[in-house]
């Protein structure tokens, strides 16, 4: 371990003059890079993480011999989010200012103009921060090689929030690749807390493909562990197979164990819901009495609605502020500032304020409606007090009665460090399509070289030769069975055999489309009305979804006010203000984070063990006794299903508490059965609880144990899934990463709308003619993972086989209350219902004919 | 108001300025005492001439599809004369980069009855090599068919080009689908073409073309749902 002395006199001095010394992190960090090793520094927020990760290179640029021609750029900074690359920036400029460190520090995001952009490719800075879209182009630069050949380190910050996505697939091949222009280069992550460490340290590190018969390499870990005394992480297996890679473990202290508190908003907690309307009262008198709020919800909707009712209960006009995804830049930079300057008392905000630059003045986080996820709430929770020694407080609001369960469990498990955990990171195809097009436009590659790199990168460590072939084929010729594209190749090989881009049109084709960012189309928000509107101030922009609800003349709230809808001309959306008398408020659905798995079995764990429900409140204690009377509560390890009739309907209602994906598929996948028995469902509904599914026949006498049987993961699945609207979502975002379909071309963009409906065909045609193609392996596969959860499904099918309570009951039960209350909201139509409303128009027609 | 009735076949009988058509659920028209089949807006090789322009690999399959749906409605109704409304190759080029096995079957298609291309703007020129009548428009049975409307009210004309697109709205719910749309007075007719777009028949394009109430024949699995101008919306 380095003591303090360790640092040069320069820096010892600065930390002096400031009253500070190091922390032992910091120095930690600093060893690692003596020894060339590369270093995942794990710390909360507050702890001086970014000055650790950028000491040692402070340290060799200032001990830098001089040279004679001028040097590349030394150390890369990359951020998930380009205002915290430019923040970063700022506050690195404070200490090299202060030490007079002849150091060039700057900043590179889609937002740095051409001029400077153009002199940092010719002198380029020492410390260049950036984001993984900057480093995705910088790797398809012709001359990118030379460029990055002085590198020495790569800093990751909020490691723990890109690993596990096509962004952190992307990067990881960056990085490989960056690894092959600069052989000694380091590699650093900066995290949050996370459950397994060594899945972000595979993922960041060169992996190297397994040694035969070797054990796993590194054996940092433990090295790290024994030199700091923090609380021992739970460090399993993790990973699949022994992979070694370099990265060792560094551990920040912990901060203060926060503090949290459950709402329980005058005595009692609603049914159903997701709004938390009940609380707002109170919640405003919370705010008055604190300093700084930040008020967490889960959807935008919740944002505004929360905003709004906020700003009635207002009398006393506090600075109250909103921030989500859907306003626009301008208005967001604008609240990022006033909070910034400790002008505002409150900000209701979405997952937009996650992450991102520390206000030391936030001394309360507020979570309305359920946190959903343990992990996610301790960043949000770690919002407040950016000082290490002071606690930080939290408070959460349930809006319903099985989010009060969520809330307690979610409270108990942050003080109890418990984190959701992920599945080990295999990298995506689709991504790695678009790095091969990226490397050649940058230079020619050679196909077995290439294969070697991207394995070095840790998400794609067991990418097999054929599926490299595969993607390579589809970047040529798009992977066709015919082979119509052999002359359209966009990728053509030389002389020697080497892959290089066909042209400089696909290389500006190429640049105008990288990323794996896909965001659903856009629409502007403009004032305008009247038949052919023009111009308009734009007031945000909203997901196309959201306008496929309206028609014109509906009116709905928007950046806190409300509007009438007038028209739609092109990928623009004309409103107008409307009087502020009870909008039509587009039905929300609740979260669009599904449940964790880790939160989901401590809510059930909470349901079948009775001394926990004194932490609940009298009436949600009541609601579950009555519920043990009425029908049951479900013991370890069971799922409780009901069936009883309501009106002309009977239901059967079970509650796996696994989200509300996995209950929509398993919902969609029990009525393809339920159908094929003759019971005929009409129609379900889920939450993240419970699914409820309803018919004109009873449902009592079925065998269970059949109808929730695993295989139907097999046949019926797959059959469902071709036809699901969520595979074309799933495949448009795919083959726009791949560049299939480009997002940008030179001289126009596309929409999302034109994107959407030439993608719906491009899916139907190949689906027919290509089935085994790779954008629907892709495709399948996003679909499987993300937005169905089928292998969450899969792992409940397994849990309940043989666990099934069924409780024939005569009426509804109080546990089922709140999803019987769901009913009512609509669904996007299927192909049947489509045909029914167009049916029904033609009825309307033909009566209008006869009458 | 447009007369109208449903065939037993899911297809949509009307009058077209007195002369009866079927307007099938493909998105063709057929006119049985002519023994007539007219497709508009077919496209061929439209995937392939993004990877001839801009290096796009879309799957090339488009005219493959586009061709099993017309052979489809070819083997129900053997019919003895088939026109293409315009617009059946994307470009000019179109011609040369289809596939031998397309090229074949396209060839096929004037065996044992007459083909007719009537031009369009993408297709100016007709095909070079492939057989078949090149037209710039016909009359049929009293009716005109040419590509693009001619502007103005038009009695008894049948054109494609504008690929219209009803959108309609229940409750909550909306779904847009190719249709054909008229008003008893003039016909156009949906893009038969695998890749094709829509516009929304309330588009100013179609503004100008109609005189009477808009009806629109939307299409659906095994049929075509006549809706009327109360129950579309814009886009």
């Amino acid at each position: 371990m380095l003591a303090a002395d360790a640092l040069p006199p320069k820096f010892r001095n600065w930390f002096a003059a400031r009253g500070w010394s190091p922390r032992e992190h910091q120095l930690a960090m600093l060893e690692k890079a003596r020894q060339g090793r590369g270093a995942l520094l794990i710390a909360p927020t507050g702890g001086g993480k970014t000055l650790a990760g950028f000491l040692p290179s402070l340290i060799e640029l200032t001990e830098r011999p001089p040279r004679n021609t001028p040097a590349g750029v030394h150390t890369l900074y990359i951020s998930p989010l380009k205002a915290l690359a430019v923040d970063v920036e700022r506050n690195l400029l404070t200490p090299i200012r202060e030490m007079g460190l002849p150091i060039v520090a700057e900043s590179r995001t889609g937002d740095t103009g051409e001029a400077r952009k153009a002199r940092q490719r010719i002198r380029p800075p020492d410390i260049l921060l950036t984001t993984p879209e900057q480093l995705a182009l910088f790797c398809a630069w012709e001359g990118a090689r030379e460029y990055f050949a002085d590198l020495r380190c790569v800093i990751i910050d909020e490691a723990h929030a890109i690993w596990p996505s096509k962004r952190g697939d992307l990067l990881a091949l960056g990085l490989a690749r960056l690894q092959r222009f600069a052989p000694t280069l380091r590699r650093v992550g900066l995290s949050a807390t996370v459950d397994d460490p060594d899945l972000v340290r595979k993922w960041l590190g060169v992996n190297s493909p397994p040694p035969c018969g070797e054990g796993v390499g590194g054996g940092g870990v433990s090295a790290a562990l024994s030199e700091l005394t923090p609380p021992p992480q739970p460090l399993p297996a993790g990973g699949r197979g022994p992979t070694s890679h370099n990265i060792d473990l560094v551990l920040g202290s912990g901060g203060a164990q926060p503090v949290v508190e459950v709402l329980v908003s005058g005595g009692r907690v609603p049914w159903a819901g997701h709004t938390a309307e009940h609380a707002m009262a109170e919640v405003y008198e919370i705010i008055k009495s604190s300093q700084t709020a930040l008020i967490f919800v889960n959807t935008r909707f919740q944002a505004e609605f929360a905003f709004q009712r906020l700003w009635e209960l207002n009398d006393e006009g506090l600075p109250i502020a909103l921030h989500h995804g859907s306003l626009s830049a301008e208005q967001r930079r604008k609240v990022e500032a006033a909070m910034a300057k400790g002008a505002l008392r409150a900000v209701v905000c979405t997952s937009t304020l996650d992450m991102g630059i520390d206000w030391g003045d936030v001394d309360l986080v507020i979570q309305l409606a359920a946190p959903k996820g343990a992990s996610r709430m301790v960043q949000r929770i770690g919002r407040a007090n950016h000082r290490l020694d002071e606690p930080s407080r939290a408070l959460f609001v349930p809006a319903s009665r099985f989010e009060m369960l969520e809330c307690r469990a979610a409270a108990d498990a942050i003080l109890e460090n418990h984190l959701d955990g992920d599945p080990p990171r295999i990298g995506t195809l689709d991504t790695l399509a678009q790095h091969v097009m990226g490397c050649a436009c940058s230079e020619p590659f050679d196909l077995m070289a290439l294969f070697e790199e991207v394995r070095s990168a840790g998400p794609y460590a067991e990418l097999s030769w054929e599926d490299f072939e595969t993607v390579v084929d589809f970047v040529s010729t798009g992977g066709y069975a015919l082979r119509t594209y052999d002359k359209f190749r966009r990728i053509v090989q030389t002389p020697e055999g080497l892959w290089t881009a066909r042209n400089a049109q696909a290389r500006l084709q190429h640049r105008m489309n990288v990323g794996a960012i896909v965001s659903p189309g856009m629409i502007n928000i403009r004032i305008g009305g009247g038949r052919r509107p023009m111009g308009g101030r734009k007031i945000g922009e909203a997901e196309e979804g959201y306008f496929e609800q309206l028609t014109p003349g509906d009116t709905f709230i928007f950046a806190g006010q409300v509007w009438r809808y007038n028209s739609m001309v092109g990928a623009d959306a004309f409103v107008s203000p409307a009087p502020n008398d009870d909008p039509k408020m587009p039905s929300w659905g609740g979260s669009k984070f599904p449940l964790s798995t880790y939160l989901a079995s401590r809510v059930r764990q909470m349901m079948h063990d009775e001394r926990e429900w004194t932490a609940l409140p009298p009436d949600v204690q009541e609601w579950l006794a009555w519920q043990k009377i009425r029908s049951a509560i479900p013991g370890d390890g069971e799922m409780l299903l009901e069936t009883f009739p309501n009106g002309k309907r009977f239901h059967m209602v079970c509650y796996p508490f696994e989200g509300r994906l996995a209950h929509t598929t398993l919902a969609m996948l029990l009525t393809r059965r339920l159908d094929r028995l003759g019971v005929g469902p009409l129609g379900f509904v889920c939450n993240d609880y419970a699914l409820n599914l309803w018919s004109l026949r009873p449902m009592d006498g079925l065998d269970l144990d059949e109808l929730f049987a695993q295989d139907m993961l097999g046949d019926d699945l797959e059959a469902w899934l071709d036809e699901s609207f969520m595979m074309k979502r799933a495949f448009k975002h795919c083959a726009l990463i791949a560049g299939l379909i480009e997002r940008r071309h030179p001289g126009a963009e596309k929409s999302g709308r034109q994107v959407t409906f030439s993608t719906d065909l491009i899916y139907d045609v190949l689906r027919k003619h290509q089935p085994d193609h790779l954008m629907l392996r892709c495709a399948r596969h996003d679909a499987a993972t993300g937005m169905l959860d089928i292998a969450r499904l899969g792992d409940m099918l397994t849990r309940v086989h043989g666990n099934i309570r069924h409780m024939p009951l005569d009426r509804v039960s109080p546990l089922a209350v709140p999803i019987m209350l769901e009913i009512g909201r609509e669904r996007a139509p299927g192909d049947a219902a489509g045909e029914m409303i167009l049916a029904e128009a033609e009825e309307d027609l033909i009566a209008e004919a006869m009458s | 108001m447009t007369r109208f009735s449903p065939s037993s076949c899911g297809g949509l009988r009307i009058a077209l300025s007195n002369v009866e058509v079927m307007l099938r659920w493909s998105g063709a028209m057929w006119l049985e005492a002519e023994r007539t089949l007219v497709v508009a807006d077919l496209h061929f090789e439209k995937g392939s001439s993004y990877a001839a322009r801009f290096g796009q690999m879309l799957p090339p399959y488009d005219t493959r599809e586009t061709l099993d749906r017309l052979d489809r409605e070819i083997a129900l109704l053997t019919p003895d004369r088939l026109i293409f409304l315009g617009d059946s190759f994307h470009d000019g080029d179109g011609e040369a980069r289809l596939a031998h096995d397309d090229a074949r079957r396209l060839e096929g298609l004037a065996l044992g009855r007459e083909l007719v291309w009537a031009v369009g703007n993408h297709d100016a020129d007709g095909p070079k090599v492939l057989p078949g009548e090149i037209i710039d428009e016909a009359v049929i049975a009293g009716l005109t068919l040419r590509h693009e409307p001619l502007p103005g009210v038009q009695f008894g004309e049948v054109a494609g080009h504008l690929h219209p697109a009803a959108k309609v709205t229940s409750g909550r719910a909306t779904i847009r689908r190719r249709c054909f749309v008229t008003d008893g007075q003039r016909l156009v007719l949906p893009a038969f073409g695998a890749f094709t777009g829509g516009l929304n028949v309330l588009d100013e394009a179609f503004s100008n073309l109609f005189a009477g109430p808009l009806l629109a024949g939307a299409l659906g699995p095994k049929r075509v749902h006549a809706v009327g101008r109360k129950s579309l919306r814009p886009d």
